[in-house]
């Protein structure tokens, strides 16, 4: 897979011609992705955050996990854009701007309904020191913003919507991809990067205006390290609040968990052991802040348990 | 001509045919080979059962690993699927106490339940369940004190339904979220067989060490499986249904007098044209073993002329494939918008379906779910 370079080495005709033919196979930990699509703003996308990923064997020459499309509809009035996989389409059309947006919804998707060898949370998951923090948080607590934050400030990102747990053992299996920011989010993570790669910006997407960041090449270089749980931290955004941290009880972590996990239910008893048990080696926060200054200072200071 | 066994020629599915098999040979498959199966698979519905008979063979480590944590996540799936429903059918029954009717499992319940070969790797997203007409009110009352109600507002679905269909309008248990679907005949009322479900009823066997708990006799649980299959205007799951048919056909071999037992039975419930055409793609597809002679002695059930097998294999050999590019040709999408069509006219008279297929059209420009 080595022999095959690096994403960044195809020449923008060259991707644009994978994209509209047989597929871009591109190595996306831990998975291998194959993705076709005729719309730029996916070539846009793929070109500028997944330049440093190595590119997967011809078509035909090997195994890829997905075979996704990105398909364009309706293309005489308002652009639409479909995700599919193999045929199926999972998602109600979208405006063709979102067209990047969809590739990565769609990833997630595939994960979470197809690859129950994980226990699949609904939480960002970052590592530090060989110990991972698992941020798990509803739409609109914050959690990318922190995320990406944490990321720039040098901690090693394993995902920031999917933190997939390895059953048997607890640990999580870093699937390091473009960090979605929203909204006001995306200015305040420009401002304190100004050198941060960001794919295209969709406005008026359900989630409001949505664009990726890229992800550091540190940590998608060692997507092959696994991460051990040793903070579970849930965290809220408010607005002019004082950093605010409550330690959580052991028991509602786990049911929190069990709320964020896509497919906990497929690993029945074993999938509830699995969540018990990394609670239990973990402390587990709530955390409420309005300075991202502060809120990062706190996790410098995290220790393992 | 209806002694001619007809066998797909295309290398298309070879693979997925050979793991789908007798003899799974996973071990002779390259990754490239892999990565089609596994597509094909997972749109067909059946990548849970190939893992499923790797491992019942022995040939679990023979599957290269890449593709191997695709299987073992499907089979994972259909394994909790499985445990949820004999939960799940242990509360219908309890819920059915009332009414003193057993519950009467049809399709993938029963196979799991009855513990046969075709429940192997089996994905279950909801319970089948087949009751007397005459006590349709009785065990939907019961049904809704026990917590199933019905999710589906829509006037004109609910009339469709309850009207035209053998079944009534898919329940929800409104805490567990799981699917029951109530049926109270084998095909819709205005199919053109009306198999007697008292007679299904009567012959339905008793589960040992599941008080409350049936299934179908053999032969009419393969007619139920056909009548099912062909009178489907949606062939999403049309390749799983002839997959779950060869199961079936392969295991029931063993019983004796099943053969006979099942030509006999199909003329009585006038059912014969389904299993027709049940054996015939069975065999033309799976390799399904059929004795000398079953097809042809239940060929008067269908159009003789040569023509029209031809058009029937030109239709259904496209359309009960997976619904993937890779086993599909220029004439698919016609084939199987004909067989939609034509699965309707089985439901519905002309001047019914017409007005019906266009409300549907048209709500079809409505949005579905948003990510």
């Amino acid at each position: 897979m080595s022999t095959q370079g690096l994403l960044s080495s195809l020449s923008r005709p060259q991707l644009d011609r994978l994209l509209c033919g047989d597929g871009l196979g591109i190595v996306i930990p831990p998975l291998v992705v194959r993705v076709r699509s005729p719309i730029s703003v996916v070539a846009d996308g793929i070109e500028r955050l997944y330049a440093d990923h190595p590119l997967a064997p011809q078509e035909g020459a090997g195994f890829c996990d997905f075979h996704v499309a990105v398909q364009a509809r309706r293309p005489w009035f308002r652009p639409l854009c479909v995700f599919a996989l193999d045929g199926r389409q999972p998602f109600t059309p979208l405006a063709q701007g979102e067209a990047f947006a969809l590739f990565e919804w769609g990833l997630n998707w595939c994960v979470t309904s197809h690859c129950h060898q994980w226990i699949s949370l609904h939480a960002a998951v970052l590592e530090r020191g060989g110990r991972a923090v698992v941020l798990p948080a509803p739409p609109g607590a914050g959690k990318s913003t922190l995320c990406a934050a944490l990321m720039l400030r040098g901690w090693r990102l394993l995902s920031d919507e999917l933190t997939l747990l390895e059953p048997g053992s607890g640990w999580v299996v870093p699937s390091p991809r473009p960090i979605s920011l929203k909204n006001a989010s995306i200015d305040v993570i420009r401002e304190r990067d100004p050198g941060c790669v960001l794919g295209p910006v969709a406005r008026d997407t359900q989630k409001g205006t949505v664009a990726h960041l890229k992800v550091r090449p540190e940590s998608l270089a060692r997507a092959g390290e696994r991460a051990l749980p040793a903070w579970v931290v849930f965290p809220r955004y408010e607005r002019g609040t004082a950093l605010q941290v409550q330690a959580r009880a052991k028991a509602t972590t786990v049911v929190e968990l069990a709320r964020n996990s896509f497919n906990q239910h497929v690993h029945g008893r074993a999938g509830f052991e699995a969540l018990v048990r990394v609670v239990d080696a973990c402390d587990s926060f709530d955390l409420r802040y309005s300075q991202l200054d502060q809120a990062l200072a706190w996790f410098d200071a995290l220790e393992p348990p | 001509m209806t002694n001619e066994v007809f066998r797909l020629q295309d290398n298309a599915m070879q693979s997925l045919l050979n793991l789908l098999g007798p003899a799974p040979q996973p071990q002779r498959l390259s990754l490239a080979e892999w990565d089609l199966v596994v597509r094909q698979a997972r749109r067909a519905n059946v990548l849970a059962r190939i893992a499923a008979l790797a491992q019942a063979h022995g040939a679990w480590d023979a599957v290269a690993p890449a593709p191997r944590r695709h299987l073992a996540s499907a089979l994972a799936l259909a394994t909790r699927q499985q445990r949820e429903l004999c939960f799940e059918v242990a509360q219908i029954a309890r819920a059915l106490q009332p009414t003193g009717l057993p519950v009467v499992l049809l399709k993938g319940g029963a196979y799991a339940l009855a513990g046969l070969q075709a429940s192997l790797g089996r994905m279950v997203s909801d319970v089948d369940i087949l009751v007397p007409r005459e006590r349709l009110a009785d065990v939907e009352t019961a049904l809704m004190m026990a917590g199933w109600v019905h999710t589906n507002h829509d006037d004109y679905d609910q009339r469709y339904y309850r009207t035209w269909m053998h079944e009534l309008p898919p329940m929800r248990h409104l805490q567990r979220g799981t699917v029951l679907d109530v049926h109270h005949a084998l095909v819709p009322a205005t199919a053109r067989a009306r198999p007697s479900t008292q007679r299904l009823l009567q012959a339905a066997l008793a589960l040992p060490g599941q008080s409350g708990v049936r299934v179908l006799a053999p032969h009419d649980m393969v007619l139920h499986s056909a009548a099912h299959l062909f009178h489907e205007s949606d062939f999403a799951h049309g390749f799983r249904g002839v997959v779950d048919i060869d199961a079936l056909l392969r295991e029931f071999a063993a019983v004796p007098g099943f053969w006979p037992d099942l030509l006999e039975r199909a003329a009585v419930l006038g059912l014969q044209w389904p299993l027709h055409h049940a054996l015939r793609y069975a065999q033309a597809i799976m390799n399904t073993p059929v004795p000398p002679g079953a097809v042809a002695a239940l060929a008067p059930s269908v159009g003789q002329q040569a023509w029209l097998h031809r058009l029937r294999d030109a239709l259904y050999l496209r359309t009960l494939r997976p619904d993937h590019a890779s086993t599909a040709d220029a004439w698919t999408p016609l084939a199987r918008g004909l067989l939609y069509v034509y699965g309707h006219h089985l439901r519905m008279p002309l001047h019914l379906l017409l007005p019906h297929l266009l409300r549907k059209a048209l709500r079809g420009l409505l949005p579905k779910e948003k990510p």
